[in-house]
This record gives structure tokens, C-alpha cells and sequence, in this order.
């Protein structure tokens, strides 16, 4: 994958998702710059979600272009395309297949791409999680949440993309677990120059992960900024001053 | 409804429940193991904390308060009291009069814990018409304005709705109606917002907060999240592994002692924080003796 001449790896320029009459996102456009790290922030039903799942071509887009790369997509993705786009889901106990072992799930993609050097790449990837080999004949229902979501970014990784998309990777994970894989996160992305587009409810996990961010509410974009200008209050609407002190807790 | 004899006047209780060396063990193909080893703490009408992370054991120490371990595991202690009556002597006729009616529990998920095929205000009138002799036109009315006292703004409009026609929020609000219904004395909160959004969460604490120093309950808060219960809660009681590592005012919580306590706090990112690598707990062996 090349990247284009505007140097930009995503952009979504005014997209528009309908369930039936129901209109989940609204003429939003945002750009991602490669190696960046991208925030959607909103509450449930504001359609953070279904623009991650529009981008991977998991719900159908009514109006609306995505690029990567400087090149349009299709509205059915090439199979090119999930080799540099990877997605890691919200429930590490939902998106793990229950009766096959870690070595069989990381087996899938490498299957359906066609990759020869699955040993190499398995051993690799199971190691940049920090799960080491004896993991990889266990099955789902033996390991943790947070070692289930590590075989989850692992399956991610195995294709070595590009662009990682995340769905509130972290909010079915204890405190203290999501410090890891937070930090996992930042490590993977640091090695290997990844582009990160991450959705969650949280503003304090968001400033910690990201530079840019993108506030949505009701299937609208809200208001677009950088982490910096969050972290000294400089947010401009409303929406989002509520969104802020919401994050700081509950006050009697 | 039968009413027990609770000690009201006499000797003003200081304490509500009363648990001493609570133990906890499941059966697994290699014998008993522990999940709760030896817990001790007693409440009084005030707001308690239980912190930890998942697997300390703080969701089986409340569930065996009310109650609901099931029975193929074991539940020991020297004491388990609530208001002088022992929980674990107690026939099971009698427990399942304090399940509900003295002592209620809000459950994690409104999802999951709804019955998702009988309608919201069904389910509230059930639970108490269980624990109270009234007439169904009075439990309707009662079901209503508790509704209304979680702040459901249109409480006949939500009446009839079914678990899955309601937001999260909603049905955990809900939850939290059917649950202080019948008027516990004890209310066992297990995570009760961490199914929700951010913004929510905040109103379903208010409401919780409000309702908890009006009738003047005693709550046990189950949660993971430190910084929450810091603001929320009196007093924090810290597990790891089973056991109790620490206890301390909510107000002191600056000054834990225990690394593992300390460890909870600083592992949460902050806005405004510096974004380097968060600090990660690193569980000793030792802090689980």
C-alpha cells in the first residue's frame, strides 16, 4: 500500500448509513494521517460503531466515499483490503470462537489469505502480545479477559496491516487490565507504525491513546480536536464540555 | 408482610450485617479451591465499598450475603448476620423473605437480569406483591410512583414496555425501582454502571445516591473502578485474591498503605495526565497470604 500524495492513509468524506428509515450517521468526513491515532467518542447510539463498521464494509453505506490510501473503495472490499485493514471488537468473550484453540483461531486468517509462513507469523504474533507459546493450544474459555483480548489483537496483527480499527477495546476489562492492554496497544502501534481508529466511550482513555479526536452525538459530528486542546478545556461546544465533566465522576 | 423483629429501638444497632471469616469454595476436579478466604467486615447504615479486580472475589462475597451461591459450592463463616439473625442458620423459607424484602441486590447488566418476555411494570408489581399483602390497583400505583422516583419521566409509558424497548440506562433505572420496592434496609449494588455510558452512569448514581440517604439504607458498592466509589462511598474495603488487603476511609484514599490499593489508583488513564505508558499492577504472590 502506497500512500497517497496528500498523505492522508483514511479519509471518509460525507458518509451517510440508513438502517430502514433510521439514519445512524450523518454526512460525517474526517482524515487520518498514516502512523496517526484517531478518537470517535460519543454515547451509545450516537454512531461511533456503525462508522467503524461502515469503513469495514460490515454495514452498507448509502451515501458517502471512503479511501485509504488516496484510493475509493468499493462497496465490496477487495480482499486486498483486510490485509492492511484489521478490526479488534468491543467483547473478547463474544469474537473468540469458544471451541477452537488459540493456534486454530490464528490459523483462520492466514488461511484465508493464503500466507505460507504461518509458524513464523504465529510465534511472532503471540510474542508481540506478550502471551508467549504456551498459550497457543489453550482454548478461549481458559484464558482471562484481558489474555482473551490479547489473542484478539494478535489475530489482528497476524496479517501485519496497516490501519487497526478498535472498538472500545478495552471496555469489558477491569482498570487495571485495561492499563495493559492499553499500553500493549501503544507499544504495537510505536513498532510497527500502525494507523489506529479507535471508538469509546470513555474521554480519559481516548486522551490517553490518540491525537485527534472526533465527538458524535445522534449520527452527527459534534466537534473535531486535538487531545491537547481537550486536556486544557478548550472544547468549544456544549456537547462536549458535558462529555468532560461527565469523565471527571460523580460529585455529591 | 410478616415483619421481622429488626432491633430498632433497642440498643440502636450500629451494625446492619455482620461478616466474620466468610469463606467461599467451588468444587473443581482437583478439590475445594477458596475464592473468598476468610473475609471479615460489618456494615452499618452508611455506604461501603468493595474494590478489586475481576476474580478477588467481591461479586461471590456479596452474592453469599444475599443468598445466591449456588449449591453446589460451599459457604462457611463464624458469623454471617443480618440485624441478629444468622444468615447461613436460617431456614431457606426465611431467607428468601430477607432476599427482596430486606436485603435487595442490583445486578451489573439490565440486559441479562430482566425477564426479557414480561412487561417492566409486571416484574416491578411482582416483586412487591412477594413481599407485601397489596391490592394489584395499589401495586400498580406504588410501581408507578416508583418510576417516577428514578426519574423515568413518562413512568405509563415505560410500564408496559418490554426489557429489550428500553435504553440501558432505562432498564438499569428500572432495576433499580424493583429492587428498593418493597423498602430493604441493605441494598447490594454489583457493579451497577458499568453496562453503561459515561453520561449515564452519572444519572443512575445520582438516583442511586439520592434514594440511599433518603431512606437511610445501608449499601454495599461492588465495582472495579476506584476513582467511582472514592466519591460515592464512605468507607472502602479493598480484596485481592479472596481476601481483605485493606480497609479505609473513602477520604483517605490519597493515603493507602497497600501497593495494591495504590496500584487500582494509578492505573487509570486521566485527561490532562502525561500520556507515558500507565503504571500496571504487579500482583504478589505474598499479598494473597
Amino acid at each position: 500500500m502506497n500512500i497517497a500524495a496528500n498523505g492522508k492513509i483514511l479519509t471518509v468524506d460525507r458518509l451517510n448509513v440508513f438502517f430502514d428509515q433510521f439514519h445512524a450517521v450523518k454526512d460525517v468526513s474526517m482524515t487520518i494521517a498514516p502512523g496517526g491515532s484517531y478518537g470517535l467518542v460519543g454515547e451509545s447510539g450516537s454512531g461511533k460503531s456503525t462508522l467503524l463498521r461502515a469503513i469495514m464494509g460490515a454495514v452498507p453505506i448509502a451515501k458517502g466515499v471512503v479511501t485509504i490510501a488516496g484510493k475509493p473503495l468499493p462497496s465490496r472490499r477487495p480482499k486486498a483490503f483486510y490485509r492492511d485493514v484489521q478490526m479488534v471488537f468491543q467483547d473478547p468473550y463474544g469474537s473468540l470462537h469458544p471451541r477452537q484453540t488459540v493456534d486454530r483461531l490464528l490459523q483462520e486468517p492466514l488461511a484465508i489469505h493464503g500466507l505460507a509462513d504461518g509458524e513464523r507469523r504465529i510465534r511472532q504474533a503471540l510474542d508481540d502480545v506478550g502471551l508467549g507459546a504456551s498459550f497457543r493450544f489453550r482454548h478461549a474459555h481458559q484464558l482471562s479477559g484481558g489474555q482473551r483480548q490479547r489473542v484478539a489483537i494478535a489475530r489482528a496483527l497476524i496479517l501485519e496491516p496497516k490501519i487497526l480499527l478498535l472498538d472500545e477495546p478495552t471496555s469489558a476489562l477491569d482498570a487495571s487490565v485495561q492499563a495493559e492492554v492499553l499500553n500493549l496497544l501503544n507499544e504495537v502501534r510505536r513498532e510497527r507504525n500502525l494507523t489506529y481508529l479507535m471508538v469509546s466511550h470513555d474521554l480519559a482513555v481516548i486522551h490517553h491513546m490518540c491525537d485527534r479526536l472526533m465527538i458524535m452525538q445522534n449520527g452527527c459530528a459534534v466537534e473535531e480536536l486535538a487531545v491537547d486542546e481537550l486536556a486544557v478545556g478548550e472544547a468549544h461546544k456544549r456537547y462536549t464540555q458535558e462529555l468532560l465533566k461527565a469523565s471527571e465522576g460523580f460529585a455529591r | 408482610m410478616e415483619t421481622l423483629e429488626l432491633p430498632a429501638g433497642k440498643a440502636a444497632p450500629c451494625s446492619l450485617l455482620q461478616v466474620e471469616n466468610l469463606r467461599v469454595s467451588y468444587p473443581t476436579r482437583t478439590g475445594f479451591t477458596d475464592v473468598v478466604r476468610g473475609v471479615t467486615f460489618t456494615i452499618g447504615r452508611e455506604r461501603v465499598a468493595i474494590v478489586g479486580e475481576s476474580g478477588s472475589g467481591k461479586s461471590q462475597t456479596g452474592r453469599a450475603i444475599m443468598g445466591l451461591t449456588p449449591p453446589h459450592a460451599r459457604v462457611s463463616a463464624q458469623a454471617l448476620k443480618f440485624a441478629d439473625i444468622d444468615l447461613l442458620a436460617a431456614p431457606e423459607q426465611k431467607r428468601r423473605k430477607l432476599r427482596g424484602g430486606h436485603i435487595a441486590m442490583i445486578l451489573q447488566d439490565p440486559k441479562y437480569s430482566l425477564n426479557p418476555v414480561m412487561s417492566i411494570g409486571r416484574q416491578i408489581v411482582e416483586a412487591l406483591r412477594t413481599h407485601e399483602n397489596v391490592g394489584v390497583k395499589e401495586a400498580r400505583e406504588r410501581a408507578l410512583d416508583m418510576l417516577a422516583a428514578v426519574k423515568i419521566r413518562d413512568p405509563h409509558r415505560v410500564f408496559d414496555l418490554y426489557p429489550h424497548e428500553v435504553s440501558g440506562g432505562m432498564g438499569q433505572r428500572a432495576m433499580i425501582a424493583m429492587m428498593l420496592i418493597a423498602g430493604p434496609e441493605l441494598l447490594i449494588a454489583d457493579e451497577p454502571t458499568s453496562a453503561l455510558d459515561v453520561t449515564v452512569r452519572l444519572e443512575v448514581l445520582k438516583i442511586l445516591d439520592e434514594l440511599v440517604s433518603n431512606r437511610g439504607m445501608g449499601l454495599v458498592f461492588i465495582s472495579h473502578d476506584l476513582g467511582l466509589v472514592s466519591a460515592f462511598c464512605d468507607r472502602i474495603i479493598v480484596m485481592y485474591a479472596g481476601r481483605v488487603v485493606e480497609e479505609l476511609a473513602a477520604s483517605g484514599l490519597a493515603h493507602a498503605q497497600h501497593p495494591y490499593t495504590q496500584g487500582l489508583l494509578n492505573c487509570l488513564p486521566k485527561i490532562g495526565g502525561r500520556r507515558t505508558p500507565l503504571s500496571v499492577l504487579d500482583r504478589r504472590a505474598e499479598w494473597a497470604e
